[in-house]
């Protein structure tokens, strides 16, 4: 169990909580994630990236957008309630080093995982170049917590209400054909951006990782159900991941294995949402 | 196996009971064998395939007598020697003759922990009942003397009748243990040392506690009530229960020694992952490994569609790849979520698969389809990614391999097509290599098995492991039997 220490909310489907999570907040590194549930019984897993953690306080911060049952659930609880069952921190975390220029690429929610990473990217001593992209203006969140720890900051959205009107690719591609060009490319989004970003590099050989959002049950490798193929061999997400090569992962065959459950969830599950 | 319903089975029971009530003269071995063998009553199999009620219901209380009138008391017991913990088992059978239900209770308890776990799942035909004399002499080993069978209804009556108490636990010592895993190996140590007046923390992964008890073994081979009866128990007796927790990431091994003050640690982490086949498709949309099938519908409750927020797949065609226990769930499983046609496909034969005979019996009366010395070659797939059939090779049996089994053998050219919309594949588990990875020093084997010696010591000092991390995936009473052991060398190096 775990307490909701403060909730905020960044936009119309964004929200941000500070939970109570003292051993998380002790153990976990950038790039890392928690599961959370909220009925041991009924409830389903979902991972979520620990978008910050604070040790002293003993509180990590998760920031989620609500998009189905347990989502828009969780994003309906407030400060003071708990949260039935939490574990982490789960995954690899992120190998952080000092390479030169890293290219931070965050598309709609997945700028959330990606501010702990750019941070840690940072103070170890890369020049970091921060591109950020969303639908629109009221999408764009943590913008003022990127800023702070960006060289550079290009924004974009697609209906050009806020920064350039373009895809976050566009950029990506700019920056890519520099002299000289950036040493590594950090790219969290939808599956489809992250596919995209990598085939936006992968022409100019700028290493490129993504952080891949699968579908999870258990988180520590028992169940094999986040498993991608990255260079044709089988990963499981939730342990050998979540950051893999960008340029070796079969995304479309990820975007299918996300979709498993898409009649299940636009059927039952929805018409129950709407009744509570 | 053709299906029996329970009333005639009771009221076979209540006749021959009687007459034997009639005679005046003891019982000759040639009497005790001519007794029926009692078969286990279960629901009927078009009912329970829409339910997930457990599928077989226990003997009645003249069916356990009669059962118990079996057993030849033979003086060397064979028997004993097939159970991996060495029940009394002419004992305990004895008592039941005698209508002394709580003696045969206190025997059992002097091996184990978990006879209602035991009863149902143990493999008898290739343990205790493997050797049995009367099975032996009939020239038929379903005709053994049916112990697990007693064994479940002793542990039933006990429970049932409320008279299940908590263990003594003797004055604290001060000293901390911690168990990782909460399946049976852990479950086993955590009793055994805390009776000893040692505080005692599991640490389990999952929101829920149980191991495989829980998340594999479906509810309708093994009511979660059950395992959850001996958790209640352990806490009874002051053992702490620390979900959520993943030893090793939530916190290291070196941390909880040296920070956390623990004296001693048991590793039971299980063998938790799962083995995929390397064939082309297993990727595809609508492929599980039984790992997940299992504990979506399990652990998760999926199979509760009104209740349960974890989706899993409304198939209408399965094929479950494998022939042990894991694979017998995952078919039946299926068969109650609701699959039109279920497919079981193995590379031997019947004789040569691991299940225990029971589940297969069950699993055929339930429709399963059994496809024997067959194998896919690859999964295939649709337009849009999601499994649309199998393309599987004919086998044939050659000479028998190292296991001793005869080793199947593709017979080219032999390809065929099934269309299906679901493959489950349950070949096997390795260990999981999380404890591995963050604890430098614990030695492991080629297949990542933690080792560990006779006493369940590993090759770090205060560090013990037993159970599937150890044995690779074996059974619940070996795990058992292991989780004794080592609670009795833990409490020897703490008494010191
Ligand atoms: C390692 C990891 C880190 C993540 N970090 C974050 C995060 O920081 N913030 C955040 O908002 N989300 C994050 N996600 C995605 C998040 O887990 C899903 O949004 C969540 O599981 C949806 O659950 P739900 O019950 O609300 O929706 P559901 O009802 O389960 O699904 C609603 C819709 O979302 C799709 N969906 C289901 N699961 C996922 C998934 N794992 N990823 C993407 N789409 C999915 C479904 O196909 C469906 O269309 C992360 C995922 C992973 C694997
Ligand atoms: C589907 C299925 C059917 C089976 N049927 C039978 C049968 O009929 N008869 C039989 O005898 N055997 C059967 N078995 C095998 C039997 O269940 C196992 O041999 C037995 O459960 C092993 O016990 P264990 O205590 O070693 O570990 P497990 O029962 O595997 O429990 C290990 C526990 O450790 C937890 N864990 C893992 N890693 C960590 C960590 N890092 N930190 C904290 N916790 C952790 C896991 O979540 C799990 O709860 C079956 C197995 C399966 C999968
Ligand atoms: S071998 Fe069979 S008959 Fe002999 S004591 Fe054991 S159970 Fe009884
Ligand atoms: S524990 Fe298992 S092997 Fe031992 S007597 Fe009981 S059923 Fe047989
Ligand atoms: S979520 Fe189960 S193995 Fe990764």
């Amino acid at each position: 169990m775990s307490r909701i220490l403060e909730k905020k909310q960044l936009s119309e489907t964004v929200f941000q909580m500070r939970l109570d999570a003292p051993l998380i907040a002790n153990e976990r590194k950038a790039g890392q994630f928690i599961i959370l549930q909220l009925c041991e019984d009924y409830g389903e897993r979902i991972p979520l990236t620990i978008a910050d953690a604070d040790p002293d306080e003993g509180s990590i911060t998760i920031i989620f957008q609500a998009v189905g049952q347990t989502t828009k659930e969780l994003a309906k609880m407030n400060a003071g309630d708990d949260v039935a069952a939490l574990v982490g921190p789960l995954g690899t975390p992120t190998h952080i080093e000092n390479v030169g220029t890293v290219v931070c690429v965050g598309g709609g929610i997945g700028v959330a995982p990606l501010h702990p990473i750019a941070k840690a990217m940072k103070n170890a001593g890369n020049k970091v170049i921060i591109i950020m992209g969303a639908r629109n203006k009221e999408l764009m969140i943590l913008e003022d917590k990127m800023r702070a720890i960006a060289d550079e900051l290009i924004i974009c959205t697609d209906d050009g209400s806020y920064g350039r009107k373009c895809l976050v690719t566009e950029p990506l591609k700019e920056l890519c054909e520099q002299e000289p060009k950036p040493e590594l490319a950090v790219a969290i989004g939808p599956p489809i951006m992250m596919k995209f970003c990598a085939e936006t590099t992968r022409p100019y050989e700028v290493s490129t990782q993504v952080s891949l959002n699968t579908i999870m049950v258990d988180g520590t490798g028992m169940c094999g159900g986040c498993r991608v193929t990255v260079g044709g061999e089988t990963k499981f997400v939730c342990v050998d991941g979540p950051e893999f090569d960008g340029h070796l992962v079969d995304f479309d065959n990820m975007i299918n294995r996300l979709g498993s459950y898409k009649k299940q969830e636009a059927g039952t599950h929805r018409c129950r949402l709407d009744a509570i | 196996m053709t299906y029996i319903p329970s009333k005639k089975l009771t009221d076979n029971a209540k006749t021959v009971l009687e007459e034997l009530n009639t005679r005046t003269e003891p019982l000759k071995p040639k009497d005790r064998m001519a007794i029926p063998a009692q078969e286990m009553p279960s629901q009927d199999p078009a009912v329970r395939r829409c339910n997930m009620e457990e599928v077989a219901t226990g003997y009645t209380a003249e069916q356990a007598k009669l059962e118990a009138e079996r057993c030849l008391q033979c003086k060397t017991a064979p028997c004993v020697a097939g159970c991996p913990v060495a029940i009394d088992i002419p004992g305990f059978i004895q008592a039941i003759a005698d209508g002394d239900n709580q003696k045969a209770a206190d025997i059992l308890k002097k091996d184990t922990l978990l006879p209602a776990v035991c009863g149902r799942v143990c493999p008898q035909e290739t343990q205790c009942q493997a050797p049995c004399t009367v099975g032996k002499v009939l020239k038929d080993i379903e005709k053994s003397v049916n112990i697990g069978r007693l064994e479940r209804y002793i542990a039933d009556w006990e429970r049932e009748q409320g008279l299940i108490e908590t263990p003594a636990v003797k004055p604290e010592t001060g000293k901390k243990v911690g168990i990782i895993g909460t399946g049976p190996a852990g479950l086993t140590v955590a009793a055994d040392v805390r009776r000893e007046g040692h505080s005692v923390t599991l640490f389990e992964a999952f929101h829920k506690p149980g191991g495989v008890m829980v998340y594999g073994i479906p509810e309708f081979r093994l009511p979660k009530a059950i395992v959850q009866k001996e958790i209640d128990t352990l806490t009874a007796m002051g053992c702490k229960l620390e979900t959520n927790y993943v030893v090793g990431r939530t916190r290291k091994i070196a941390d909880l020694l040296e920070k956390d003050g623990f004296d001693a640690l048991f590793i039971a982490t299980g063998a938790g992952l799962p083995r995929f086949m390397n064939i082309e498709g297993e990727n595809l949309v609508g492929v599980y490994s039984a790992n997940e099938y299992l504990t979506r519908s399990n652990l998760m409750r999926a199979y509760d569609k009104e209740r349960a927020a974890t989706p899993i797949f409304d198939s209408e065609k399965v094929a479950v790849l494998g022939g042990g226990n894991v694979a017998m769930d995952a078919a039946r499983t299926a068969v109650r979520l609701g699959a039109k046609e279920v497919h079981l496909i193995y590379r031997r034969t019947e004789v040569e698969m691991p299940a225990r005979v029971e589940e297969v019996g069950h699993a055929k009366e339930e429709g399963v389809i059994f496809h024997m010395l067959e194998n896919p070659k690859r999964i295939l797939s649709d337009e849009k990614g999601w499994v649309s059939g199998i393309e599987c090779l004919r086998y044939e049996l050659g000479e028998p391999d190292d296991s001793g089994r005869r080793r199947p053998i593709a017979t080219e050219g032999s390809e065929f097509e099934i269309e299906i919309d679901t493959v489950i594949v349950a070949i096997g588990n390795d260990s999981n290599p999380l404890i591995r990875q963050t604890t430098p020093g614990l030695e492991t084997n080629k297949w990542g098995n933690i080792i560990a010696d006779e006493s369940g010591k590993t090759s770090i000092d205060r560090i013990y492991a037993g159970g599937d991390i150890v044995l690779g995936a074996a059974t619940v009473i070996l795990a058992m039997g292991e989780g004794r052991t080592a609670a009795a060398s833990i409490n020897q190096m703490l008494a010191k």
